[in-house]
């Protein structure tokens, strides 16, 4: 960033607006629909003000009908148009998830690439303030197994923006997860962190790079979404110990940036994968088995720090102890390095 | 079918009980949330959604059940609770995310279950519906007495699962009825702008079921409505869909501005507001005097006051626990 460049810090929630805003604009066919995406801007703000811009024709509320307007969006990305769809919740994927897997990951592979399927599929992940097993879960992993849907997880808003831009213009399916706690709503509590400068004039994040969000030597500590701030956090306080801690924010689950993790973790030796969705077959096996299969000697064995394999329960006791954090992080390396000594 | 006196009491206790367990509910949601609104914090973290002014939904219904029957409910679930007797102590102090709740914290306000009286609820919409047919489909298996009730808002009657279980419970003319609560609103989107037809008791039709509306947010009429499906149903004759105007007195959940609602719509809801209403129809009908009324309010009120102190005094479960009752 240049001196010369004014601040104009956002949140992840303004940040995805402004992208779709900036599409509809140029782009007639790019549309919005989902529950409540009109006049109240969807329940996370993430549509704030296209109702207003653009009208309930290209920004229409739908019934709470999932598999009829996620097939919709199939049908109507198949016959030209770029819808945009929201999933409120991730956790309400079960009542549509065969219009997603079956249909809008299938049809450009069954039409022998004859039919694209340009669908952003927006939804939003975790927990943190006790809102239940049926609304907190991150299933980053669900969406990432199955073949044929590019998948996104931004961690701040710069990165929301170019990422929702360019899974506008990308031909394919792209499942947009965005995490509550970092989408800058007062009322869910805020990561700070994520409310960063955002440009004003459009530009694209790619998809299928992660990014370096700190370098370090020791310990690569790869996050998703929340999982990147509870790192950086980590790293801060692992570096007054004397321990240089680099993070990976991975930003795209689908395609996975293996390349980039697998450099650092060749510099540091270690890994720590941080991840709020469940810990078993989830993101942070997919990468430790990438990294293994790659034959990088490590200095300990890997470690992963993610949802145990419980539903997600309501009170804040339970929920809190259960959820990944800075400390978890830390006790991971300590962990590590016992196994080293031995 | 009619109401006794004694029914109509039991109705208005219930829904005097519901209105003020809900009003200390919304009072204790906002300790420590405020100045800024922050749903994470204070004795009740979370989503909360209240269902003030839909009792007559749950007491018309409920009237006609006991504890063997199944009553699966939504999101907004407490009146409903009420009305099937749920435990009000362990099921406030789930609220409360304790040890004493219903599941130990696990749960919480939008999972609420107790297995002594056949009630849950889910966060998911129209998900309750196929428990519900099954739990029917299993007393009909069994030979079991009992039906099933499930209830959903207009929005859930847009969900596939409203569709498919209608025609299952149908075809295999099973022992459960179906109740639309029609509070107008899913969220911000009105049922206009969701539902293409204006009653969806004419969808029953679809289904081959019989089909009733209930209008005016009447105790005694869904009473009635709901006596006759319910009737059918332990006669074996199959499942109904019944359908109740009725009002969301409350946002969709604390901390919804309501910016959706035409100007003036709260206060005409509230001049309609059913508790009063069924007050002057006791006093008109029955001499219900003024003192009666009075101890009738300061008893519900104690009782719900004391499940608050219980759920205030009782502990936290210890983290760890968690990760029991996964498996049993
Ligand atoms: C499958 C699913 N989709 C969306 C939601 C989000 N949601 C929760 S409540 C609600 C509105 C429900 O409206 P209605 O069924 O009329 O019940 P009411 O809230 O009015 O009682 C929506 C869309 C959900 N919980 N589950």
């Amino acid at each position: 960033m240049t001196v010369a460049t004014k601040e104009r810090k956002l949140t992840i929630a303004r940040a995805m607006a402004e992208a779709i805003a900036q599409e509809m604009r140029i782009d007639e066919k790019v549309f919005v629909m989902g529950e409540d995406v009109g006049t109240l801007g969807g329940v996370f703000g993430n549509t704030r003000g296209l109702h207003e811009e653009f009208g309930s024709v290209r920004v229409r509320d739908t019934p709470i009908s999932e598999t009829a307007f996620m097939g919709a969006a199939v049908g109507a990305a198949s016959d030209g148009m770029r819808p945009i769809v929201e999933l409120m919740f991730v956790d309400f994927f079960g009542v549509c998830f065969d219009a997603i897997y079956n249909l809008m990951a299938k049809n450009t592979y069954f039409s022998g690439g004859e039919t694209p399927v340009p669908v952003v599929l927006m939804t939003s992940t975790g927990g943190g303030y006790s809102d239940g097993g049926q609304h907190s879960q991150c299933l980053h992993a669900t969406f990432a197994h199955l073949p044929g849907m590019k998948v996104v997880a931004p961690s701040n808003a710069y990165d929301a923006k170019g990422l929702m831009t360019a899974a506008i213009r990308d031909n394919n399916p792209v499942i947009f997860m965005f995490h509550k706690a970092l989408q800058g709503m007062g009322w869910l509590g805020t990561e700070k962190d994520a409310i960063v400068h955002v440009p004003e004039e459009a530009y694209e994040v790619p998809i299928g790079k992660a990014a370096i969000v700190r370098e370090g030597s020791d310990v690569t500590i790869v996050g998703i979404t929340s999982g990147v701030h509870h790192g950086l956090k980590a790293a801060r306080t692992l570096a007054e110990r004397g321990i240089s801690a680099e993070v990976v924010d991975l930003r795209s689950l689908v395609p996975l940036d293996r390349d980039t993790v697998l450099a650092s973790v060749r510099k540091t030796g270690r890994l720590i994968v941080v991840d709020e969705d469940y810990h078993s077959y989830g993101m942070s096996a997919e990468i430790i088995s990438s990294v293994a299969e790659q034959g990088v000697t490590l200095k300990a064995p890997p470690q992963r720090v993610a949802y145990p394999d419980i539903p997600i329960p309501f009170t804040p006791v339970m929920e809190q102890w259960a959820l990944p954090s800075p400390e978890k992080i830390i006790a991971a390396f300590e962990k590590m390095q016992k196994m080293e000594t031995r | 079918m009619k109401p006794s006196k004694e029914q109509q009491l039991w109705m208005y206790e219930h829904m005097l009980l519901s209105r003020y367990f809900e009003e200390s509910i919304e009072t204790i949601y906002m300790e420590g949330k405020t100045p800024a609104f922050n749903m994470a914090k204070g004795p009740i973290p979370g989503e909360m959604h209240l269902s003030n002014g839909q009792e007559p939904c749950a007491v018309g219904v409920c009237a006609h059940l006991n504890a063997a029957d199944v009553v699966t409910s939504t999101h907004r679930p407490h009146h409903v609770a009420i009305a099937k007797g749920v435990d009000l102590d362990r099921m406030t102090a789930e609220i409360f995310g304790k040890k004493t709740g219903l599941s130990g914290g696990r749960g919480g306000h939008m999972h609420i279950f107790d297995a002594a009286v056949n009630f849950s609820c889910s966060g998911i919409i129209a998900q309750g519906m196929g428990p519900a047919v099954g739990a029917a489909l299993s007393r009909q298996m069994q030979q079991k007495d009992g039906v099933a009730v499930a209830f959903l808002g207009e929005g859930a009657a847009n969900q596939g699962a409203f569709h498919e279980t209608l025609n299952l419970a149908a075809v295999w003319k099973l022992p459960v009825v179906f109740v639309i609560e029609d509070n107008a609103w899913g969220i911000s989107v009105s049922k206009s702008a969701s539902t293409a037809i204006e009653r969806n008791s004419q969808r029953a039709a679809a289904y081959g079921m019989p089909g009733h509306f209930v209008p005016g947010n009447d105790p005694l009429a869904v009473f009635e409505a709901a006596g006759e499906a319910i009737e059918r149903a332990r006669r074996g004759e199959g499942p109904s869909l019944i359908e109740i105007e009725t009002y969301r007195l409350a946002g969709h959940f604390m901390g919804d501005a309501e910016g959706y609602r035409p100007e003036g719509e709260k206060d005409a809801l509230f001049a309609k507001d059913p508790i009063p209403k069924l007050r002057a129809h006791l006093h008109a009908q029955y001499g219900w005097t003024d003192s009666d009324d009075a101890a009738l309010v300061t008893r519900c009120n104690a009782r719900v006051d004391s499940a608050i102190a219980f759920a205030r005094d009782s502990a936290y479960p210890a983290p760890e626990e968690a990760m029991e009752k996964v498996f049993v």
